[in-house]
């Protein structure tokens, strides 16, 4: 990019064209925020061989936004109150134009959130993009991974259904496991006695403020982001100009065609099957005197509830249900050491053998995690098998969770023999993407 | 978290002791109902008229008595086919109260369309008072709010029986129903042949209100679905050539490369 040139009297050779030209070149000698967007938008430096998988990181900044326009539309038609708030949703999906429209898209727009930025991070786990110099980019990302969780868990509570009055109870009374003080935090929370009207509104007050939140540190994300540019499937450094493409037209285009198949699956189901992600007793109006018979919350934090109930033994004199929340909060706080324990130096699980089947592992891990937090732990695992019930396989697929940071990825960082490394992006060792079984 | 299911629950009971009843939400689950054949089901799916006429008139016969459908009011009728002058009948069949008026006085008049249904109790508790402690839910999003609604409530209105079977003892009151969680309902079985004439001259079977009525009912929780459906078509097919188009051109655009 050029440097900013005063418009006027300067020679023209600099300045763009015409008045909205030089409206635009008196703009940016001031603040150069077209420079800026032209220099991180247009011209930016990016790998050349980015896979589809690079595409998620844009698509859920796109679904962020149309959380944020659906939900700022929604608010105007809502009403955060015990004895208004399911039936204000109904009048939503009734009587306001286009109110089932835009409420179907926020509601299904959370999973697709989700589903989306799970995918970003299994991509940041399959490439390492978690390692130096992207450090603190990936925290960063695993704080806006918690936000989207307070903030999801927040908004399933607005309609006041069954599942949203006992979700809230649930999650609001782990904190009753902290020692001593536990209680009287549950009761600030509450702003009561129990989950009651005070409750719901600074959950929607809180459920307001938190996406602004989350484009904060999307911002600072992007900021990291560009700072050393996106990792890429071969994992090594950029050598040279020949390594990288401008942003635009280039993955622009690549992001708007992604962007085009998530809408489908995605409006596929706000307009067929709008409610097949969710749970049908969110419908009946939260009742404090009639418990469901399961609560569990929306599948995206079902891995995490698998977590939280597998710890169902005392240790010492630390209670379980302590230890449970302890595990649940741990197994999203280890992600931030993640840097630490796989201190591989290749990145790509394309040249690390083992890990890139361990990779394949804990995925499954995770999906099986998730299948426990649907199901009651008695229920059993397979209908031949007496003594096999969920709570085990939650036991054994925590401990395989942890283990994997804990005890795989440090050991497989130091005894791994990992395979050699392309020379540069655009001239990769022959042969080498078919030996690495690519 | 044991301990938390613990209190959830020791604290659920001792709240509910008041009120002993078998709640649709029993701890139970109730067996996967068997799926029907529904007009408004898959892609191009819409209400079939003729059964939502018959549905309200079997809602308003049968099940309203305990029922309400407080979030629909009577002007959504229209959508079944009616014209304005029924739909204004139907609601002046409705006394409901009204006001204050001037005088501060609240008064009773005649429904108007846009009302919406009138709830056959006042509260919760005069339900319970007048059905044996029962509480009859609200039908205006019931096919929303159970698993495999239309089936499961198609089931529940059809499954009903005289007898429980061997080694099962009912309580007073209750009746034995294979679609109901724990089998167990309180609802006096609602559906007997002929308990409605149909204006269109069919057949007043059991099955056939329970189609008719279930029919409504899916209307009544979701009005929006044959708009929703037309939209999404359109949606997916402009979608679809949308996203060749961005594919065409990602590769024009990424054919300079390499």
């Amino acid at each position: 990019m050029t440097a900013p040139s005063e418009p006027t009297g300067a020679a023209p050779t600099e300045g763009s064209p015409g008045m909205i030209g030089k409206a635009k070149d008196w703009i940016d000698y001031r603040m150069p925020i077209f420079s800026f967007m032209d220099h991180e938008l247009h011209e930016y430096p990016t790998p050349k061989n980015l896979n589809y998988w690079w595409n998620f990181g844009s698509l859920a900044g796109i679904i962020l936004v149309i959380m944020i326009a659906t939900g700022i539309v929604l608010a105007m038609n809502y009403t955060p109150h015990v004895d208004h708030a399911f039936n204000s949703v109904e009048r939503i999906m009734r009587d306001v134009n286009y109110g089932w429209l835009i409420r179907y898209v926020h509601m299904n727009g959370a999973s697709m959130f989700f589903l989306v930025v799970y995918i970003h991070i299994f991509r940041g786990l399959y490439y390492g993009s978690y390692k130096p110099p992207r450090e603190l980019l990936w925290w960063l990302g695993i704080v806006i991974l918690l936000l989207m969780m307070m903030t999801a868990f927040m908004g399933y509570v607005l309609p006041w259904g069954q599942m949203s009055f006992w979700g809230a109870t649930v999650i609001t009374n782990l904190f009753s496991a902290i020692p001593w003080v536990g209680d009287a935090i549950v009761t600030w929370l509450w702003g009561g006695f129990s989950v009651d009207n005070p409750t719901l509104q600074r959950f929607f007050s809180l459920h307001y403020l938190l996406p602004f939140v989350i484009v904060g540190v999307v911002v600072l994300h992007l900021w990291a982001l560009h700072t050393h540019g996106s990792n890429n499937p071969l994992g090594i450094d950029r050598k040279s100009d020949k390594d990288s493409i401008p942003f635009h037209p280039y993955y622009t285009i690549k992001d708007l065609y992604g962007l085009g198949v998530l809408l489908i699956f995605y409006m596929a189901i706000v307009f067929f099957a709008p409610n097949v992600l969710g749970e049908p007793d969110n419908y009946i109006p939260a009742n404090p005197l009639v418990t469901p018979a399961h609560i569990v919350p929306e599948w995206y934090l079902l891995p995490f509830y698998a977590i939280l109930r597998s710890i169902t033994f005392d240790i010492w004199f630390v209670e379980a249900k302590l230890l449970g929340v302890i595990a649940m909060f741990a197994s999203i706080f280890i992600l931030f050491l993640l840097p630490w324990l796989d201190f591989s130096k290749v990145r790509s699980a394309r040249f690390r053998p083992i890990y890139k089947q361990l990779f394949w592992v804990f995925l499954v891990d995770c999906i099986l995690l998730g299948m426990v937090g649907a199901h009651a732990p008695n229920d059993k695992v397979f209908p031949g098998i007496a003594n096999f019930e969920y709570v085990q396989l939650g036991q054994i697929t925590t401990a395989y969770y942890f283990a994997h940071f804990l005890i795989l990825m440090p050991l497989l960082a130091k005894f791994e023999p990992t395979r050699p490394l392309p020379e540069s992006i655009s001239e990769p060792v022959l042969g080498n993407r078919a030996e690495a079984g690519e | 978290m044991r301990n938390i299911k613990a209190l959830l629950a020791v604290s659920a009971i001792a709240l509910a002791a008041g009120a002993v009843t078998v709640s649709s939400l029993s701890a139970a689950t109730a067996p996967k109902p068997k799926a029907q054949d529904w007009s408004f089901q898959g892609l191009f799916g819409t209400f079939d008229r003729a059964s939502l006429q018959r549905g309200f008139q079997v809602y308003k016969e049968v099940c309203s008595g305990c029922h309400g459908l407080k979030h629909v009011a009577y002007r959504n009728l229209a959508a079944l086919g009616y014209t304005e002058a029924q739909v204004k009948a139907f609601a002046a069949e409705v006394e409901v109260t009204d006001g204050p008026n001037d005088n501060g006085e609240m008064f009773t008049r005649k429904a108007r369309p846009s009302d919406r249904f009138k709830s056959p109790f006042p509260n919760e508790q005069a339900a319970r008072a007048a059905n044996n402690g029962a509480y009859p839910p609200d039908l205006s999003v019931i096919t929303k709010a159970r698993p495999k609604g239309t089936d499961y409530l198609y089931a529940l209105l059809t499954t009903y029986k005289e007898e429980p079977p061997q080694g099962m003892k009912m309580p007073e009151g209750m009746f034995y129903n294979e679609a109901f969680a724990g089998q167990q309902i309180a609802m006096v079985p609602p559906l007997a042949a002929d308990a409605v004439q149909y204006q269109d001259g069919t057949k007043a079977t059991v099955p056939q209100m329970a189609k008719d009525v279930t029919t409504f009912l899916a209307w009544a929780a979701e009005p929006e679905l044959e708009e929703r459906k037309a939209m999404g078509r359109a949606v997916i097919i402009f979608l679809i050539v949308l996203t060749a188009f961005m594919y065409a051109l990602k590769r024009k655009v990424w054919s300079d490369l390499h």
